[in-house]
């Protein structure tokens, strides 16, 4: 299943903040625990993650380093910051909220979906 | 999308895909290393899922995305980028350029050199106001040009032996601009004070070109360069301008009166720096801005043409010949500079293998009534010039125009056959490039030979 644009550009921030904060990482991992988190169904167009970190970088929330990999090629590592550890704790609240909202009405009127949507949602 | 679909290993897709990538503007050196690791990353796991090298790059591809697509979103991210990076100059591209640092360490010790090289003469009781005008007129690019031939051969890492080479043409452009006795205020030497410049140029772009000079590609580069230092010392010298105006106004408003502070210290210091430190600014922008020349080529050429295509028709309709006066040559020569610089600029942005279109048409519109306007007035000159005799300006305005008309002329046979599609673009390239020393060496022929054949007059 896809999951819809805006809902990957939404999910974009807290995802990416969030396994930052479980350690540094670069850009190809970071995709590929998403994918393997997702099960594989949420799939990141690969390139469109590198404006994301630039953008996070720029905000401050992430900063970025070069270090050289096991192949001696440059590898750019990602590491999250104190404002990067409070938006993520603001997003996840956030989300949060979205997420018990849709539970309550998805419970209430007995699950029209066969299959649900909710473990796609992070926090769940 | 774009096709990589022309076989070759792995390494040369993924070089070949790097290069596409570096062409577009937002998305910078490091950004592409970013991309390309990502890529190399995904391929490895696509070969060890048991992909083939170019099947796992063909999938490594598509998962990246439409390059342009992602182009954009790295536009949307780091739009002020284009203007940042004019001054921070970050280059991790090739492993044969130097940092970044000790090069602006580099440029500023050689601005710094040439701001104060002109002011050496002094020392010896030549004024530049006053009665060392002539010796500063003859020697002026003398002050500035070895210095940023010596940037060049530095950065492009030079070989000795073209080093030792290269101080040969600057040695004698010293001898022969010195050593003539030329009479007070005579013609031959102010064609001294113009030529000399146009004659070192060339050495200049010996060593821009890096030892290049031989391919086309490389001279290329150097008229790209050129034109473009040309308009960044254009808006040096405007900032210039604004600072010594505010300098004056606001030591005036104290009661100082500081012109001798921008007479003999602003002005001619920075106009020697500005040189370096433009042609550095060149250098590190190349990547960033698309080029001002061919834009403002593009702007003028329509301009240009229906202005002559007007002044024909105008001359046509009224019959009126052109009024021969003794300079006019002069200020043809500078119409065919102007129209031989929009065709340089159009032919150094052009993708030689695209197909021709109405611009190219109107370039040739232009170039050939140029030709016209031009021969029309050599008629008219010609038909006088017994009367006027031959001094040693006319003659060399005479001999530039030769040489302009000529190029043109080849110029504009070449852009016929390519509009009618019997000849190549990259011909008219090759001509243009070809043709780059004719001007040195004509240049060369004036200081040299001139001052003696007119009695230094």
């Amino acid at each position: 299943m896809d999951v819809s644009k805006d809902l990957v550009a939404a999910s974009a921030t807290p995802l990416v903040l969030a396994l930052l904060a479980e350690g540094d990482s670069y850009g190809y991992a970071i995709l590929k625990r998403v994918s393997k988190l997702s099960r594989g169904q949420l799939q990141w167009t690969d390139g469109m993650l590198y404006p994301v970190l630039h953008r996070l970088e720029r905000l401050g929330f992430v900063a970025a380093r070069w270090e050289a990999s096991e192949s001696g090629r440059r590898r750019k590592y990602y590491r999250i910051t104190r404002q990067g550890r409070a938006q993520l704790a603001t997003q996840r609240r956030q989300w949060q909220v979205v997420n018990a909202t849709l539970r309550g009405i998805w419970s209430d009127v007995s699950s029209p979906m066969r299959h649900g949507m909710a473990p796609l949602l992070p926090g769940s | 999308m774009v096709a990589f679909a022309n076989g070759g290993t792995l390494e040369e897709q993924i070089s070949e895909w790097r290069t596409y990538l570096r062409r577009h503007q937002p998305i910078h050196v490091q950004d592409v290393e970013e991309l390309e690791s990502h890529l190399r990353d995904q391929v490895a796991a696509l070969v060890d899922a048991g992909l083939a090298a170019d099947e796992a790059f063909l999938v490594a591809m598509k998962r990246m995305g439409n390059l342009d697509a992602l182009s954009r979103e790295f536009a949307r991210e780091h739009s002020v980028r284009l203007w940042k990076q004019l001054v921070v100059a970050p280059d991790a591209a090739g492993e044969l350029s130097r940092p970044a640092f000790v090069e602006s360490i580099i440029m500023v010790s050689l601005a710094a050199a040439a701001a104060l090289a002109i002011k050496v003469p002094e020392l010896f009781g030549y004024h530049l106001w006053g009665d060392g005008q002539e010796v500063y007129a003859r020697n002026l690019s003398l002050f500035v040009l070895p210095l940023l031939t010596g940037y060049f051969s530095w950065k492009r890492r030079l070989d000795k032996i073209v080093c030792l080479w290269l101080v040969l043409p600057f040695a004698a452009a010293a001898v022969f601009a010195n050593v003539f006795p030329f009479m007070p205020g005579s013609h031959t030497e102010g064609l001294t004070a113009l030529h000399v410049p146009i004659a070192l140029w060339l050495a200049v772009g010996v060593a821009y070109v890096g030892g290049r000079w031989r391919i086309g590609s490389g001279r290329m580069d150097f008229v790209r360069f050129s034109g473009e230092l040309f308009i960044y010392y254009v808006l040096i010298a405007l900032g210039g301008g604004v600072l010594t105006l505010f300098t004056g106004i606001m030591f005036g408003a104290i009661g100082l009166d500081v012109r001798w502070l921008a007479q003999f210290w602003l002005l001619p210091c920075g106009a020697m720096g500005a040189v370096i430190v433009g042609a550095w600014l060149v250098e590190a922008k190349q990547n960033v801005i698309e080029n001002i020349a061919p834009v403002l080529t593009r702007v003028f050429t329509p301009l240009f043409t229906a202005v002559l295509l007007g002044f024909l028709a105008t001359m046509a309709w009224t019959g009126s010949g052109i009024d021969v006066k003794r300079e006019v040559l002069i200020g043809f020569d500078l119409l065919l500079v102007v129209v031989l610089g929009m065709l340089l600029y159009a032919v150094s942005a052009r993708d030689p293998l695209a197909r021709p279109d109405a611009f190219d048409a109107l370039q040739l519109l232009l170039v050939v009534s140029a030709l016209v306007v031009d021969a029309v007035a050599l008629v008219a000159v010609a038909a006088r010039i017994s009367e006027f005799g031959f001094s040693a300006n006319r003659v060399a305005a005479l001999g530039e125009n030769l040489i302009l008309f000529v190029n043109l002329a080849w110029s504009a046979w070449l852009y016929a056959r390519f509009l009618s599609r019997r000849g190549s673009f990259a011909a008219l390239e090759q001509w243009q490039t070809a043709y780059l020393p004719v001007y040195s060496a004509w240049a060369a022929l004036v200081v040299v030979l001139f001052p003696p054949l007119f009695g230094y007059a």
